[in-house]
């Protein structure tokens, strides 16, 4: 059976769409606004929505996910949170939710348990920051068992070993960073972002989303002209969240809208 | 599948970098393909015979080892028990055991052609090897250090910046150690192509715990050389303070297969039991990921990493070198603690009593070490390494005595 980002992802390409993957951090500003993103995300046509889950260390994170990461921690945000809101906001929208993780929270609270209360939760996915390729099988299997993917990362720095490695286990789509770097936003998309794609679309047809620095319609445009099936925006958002509150859930489905809306333009 | 079995499938998954369960390396996909690199560089130095060539020349020339094995007389009197002998890595040049990693990482960046070196530090010390090695070799090099910890080392901040390295002070989280391997990491992530990071401890991913403990074995190795030369016997027990653990690893090794030589690790016992307030690992913490490697780390219930304590900045960090968890689990290593108040004693006891003004880190072992010298008896022997000096803490010592905190 096909899973619920690998449904996502074949809508996009039979439609001949663009998509984009918005990430926020869960509990950023509260819970309750969490919610509100969510539904405003979806609402703005996300093609999947990754859910941060707040860490006191994101060693691979830029300054303003870190800031969001104090901000939900300083109400006591954790991973059962998490994945109580992602549940309300699929079931309200059917949005695929995939929760974006590092390692340590995800150990505290059980593996296992974990692949089980995502699974019920109707979550798509799990993506972990500090979790390699090569560690993960055991982990990706347990949450197939529950049709759950494990979302795999390629950076630039990637041998072409490893990119055709990683594809080969990889399910639902692969998350190309397009820098080496921290997340944040850029002015522009990096030029390992084309190669990067180049090099991944010769060993896979999986669904590619190219993450890290995306902040603007040029930049999405040029990176799904390069072949990428959606792109990430994070920083950007949380930005946004940062600095309307409470007013964010609108701002941020204009957002996603415009993004999305671009594509035609060229077309 | 069970947890237990999940857990133990990501962490066998390689065999390599894992000391038992502990070590591996759980870092971004951008970080691997460079962290294989430096492994591969490592194993070539390693059996490369004008690699440790060069190596032994500088330790012997530019830093001055071996550093002596000296009988601590005055000290054992007073603690009238076992005759403590002093390994004096404080009279290594720059006045720590971290010159001896920070030699050898800085001869294999070179050998990887590397031009710009950054690193993080906590009390300083290995803040300004580096930046001692990068002016003797002519290289680019910016250090990260919490700003909590440039204030409470602030005569080592200007050594560096003496040096003519660029100190970052770094204002996330607890503002010390384990916040500025998060800069650096962030840094090198982003600078990786023509960046090497020197990290300064036996943690982080593989294979800077094995490569770290690899550099600073020649204390041990040095330590069994001189005791039997000096007392023709083994000692019973070899003390060291353990904060990511570099010097105490770098004490153990050589004696590791001495089944009857008690390798005793002291941790930072800070200002109380609750968590937060000490840096003991192997009494509050839970095993985890941070900063790459498996090992014990202090943590709240969610998995969040607790904020910790310790007088001196080189022990006050969340986990530990995943060797040393590997040790302590196999029960060939112990690991006690001993409090601010202990360390801020034993500082001021070797300084009246042998005239060595010992690091704060470093009074954390002179400190148990006393105890031991007690239940260890007349006839007993050990070796405590004292891993630096305590010039860089006169300041601390003193605006706490000012404070009447002791």
């Amino acid at each position: 059976m096909t899973t619920r980002l690998q449904n996502a992802f074949n809508e996009l390409r039979e439609t001949g769409c663009k998509g984009v993957v918005p990430f926020i951090t869960a509990g950023d500003p509260d819970l309750e606004t969490t919610y509100e993103l969510l539904v405003g995300l979806a609402r703005g046509g996300a093609t999947a929505i990754e859910l941060g889950v707040p860490f006191s260390d994101p060693a691979a994170d830029g300054p303003v996910i870190q800031r969001a990461c104090e901000r939900a921690l300083a109400h006591g945000v954790n991973l059962k949170d998490v994945i109580e809101v992602a549940d309300c906001a699929v079931q309200a929208t059917g949005v695929p939710i995939v929760l974006f993780s590092y390692l340590n929270p995800l150990l505290r609270y059980g593996l296992e348990k974990l692949a089980q209360d995502a699974g019920r939760a109707g979550l798509a996915g799990v993506l972990v920051t500090d979790l390699p390729a090569e560690a993960a099988q055991g982990f990706s299997r347990v949450l197939h068992r529950r049709d759950l993917d494990l979302v795999s990362l390629v950076a630039p720095t990637s041998t072409e070993q490893r990119i055709a490695q990683i594809a080969q286990n990889a399910t639902g789509f692969l998350y190309a960073i397009s820098v080496t770097g921290v997340t944040g936003t850029r002015h522009q998309l990096s030029a390992d972002a084309g190669a990067l794609l180049k090099r991944i679309r010769r060993v896979t047809d999986l669904p590619v989303a190219v993450g890290f620095g995306i902040s603007n319609t040029m930049q999405a445009r040029e990176a799904w002209a390069q072949g990428a099936d959606a792109v990430i925006v994070g920083s950007a958002l949380v930005r946004k969240i940062e600095e309307f509150g409470a007013q964010a859930p609108v701002e941020v489905e204009r957002f996603v809208r415009e993004l999305l809306a671009s594509q035609a333009v060229e077309a | 599948m069970k947890d237990g079995a999940v857990l133990e499938s990501l962490l066998s998954a390689s065999g390599e970098g894992y000391f038992g369960h502990f070590g591996g390396r759980f870092v971004a996909e951008t970080l691997v393909e460079p962290l294989e690199e430096l492994t591969a560089a490592f194993d070539q130095a390693r059996d490369d015979e004008s690699f440790q060539r060069e190596l032994s020349e500088l330790l012997a020339e530019y830093s001055g080892r071996p550093t002596p094995l000296y009988y601590a007389e005055r000290l054992t009197e007073y603690a009238g028990g076992a005759r403590i002998l002093l390994k004096r890595e404080d009279l290594g040049h720059t006045g720590s055991h971290k010159i001896n990693n920070a030699l050898g990482q800085v001869l294999l960046a070179r050998r990887m052609g590397k031009q710009r070196i950054i690193a993080e530090t906590g009390a300083g010390q290995h803040g300004v090897a580096t930046a001692t090695v990068c002016a003797r070799f002519g290289l680019e090099c910016v250090v990260y250090m919490g700003a909590e910890d440039m204030k409470r080392q602030a005569l080592n901040v200007f050594r560096m910046r003496l040096l003519g390295a660029e100190v970052r002070g770094v204002e996330a989280g607890s503002k010390t150690l384990k916040d500025a391997i998060n800069e650096a990491m962030r840094d090198w992530v982003t600078n990786v192509r023509e960046t090497y990071y020197l990290l300064g401890s036996a943690l982080g991913p593989h294979p800077y715990p094995t490569m770290v403990r690899e550099f600073q074995r020649v204390i041990g190795d040095e330590s069994r050389q001189q005791v039997l030369a000096r007392e023709g016997r083994l000692p019973d027990a070899v003390v060291a303070c353990v904060g990511g653990g570099s010097n105490a690893i770098g004490a153990f090794t050589a004696f590791v297969p001495d089944k009857n030589v008690r390798l005793i690790g002291v941790e930072a016992g800070g200002r109380g039991e609750s968590l937060g307030d000490h840096a003991a690992r192997f009494r509050g913490g839970v095993p985890g990921v941070l900063q790459g490697t498996y090992s014990y780390v202090l943590q709240d219930e969610d998995g969040q990493i607790a904020a910790t304590h310790s007088v001196s900045a080189g022990l006050d960090y969340a986990s530990v070198g995943p060797e040393h968890a590997h040790l302590r689990d196999l029960g060939r290593a112990e690991y006690v603690s001993a409090t601010d108040a202990e360390a801020l004693e034993a500082f001021d006891l070797l300084s009246r009593r042998e005239g060595i003004i010992p690091a704060l880190e470093s009074s954390h072992a002179v400190s148990y070490g006393v105890k031991l010298a007690r239940e260890l008896g007349k006839g007993g022997l050990m070796i405590v390494n004292l891993s630096g000096r305590g010039d860089k803490d006169v300041n601390t010592v003193a605006s706490l005595r000012e404070g009447g905190k002791q």
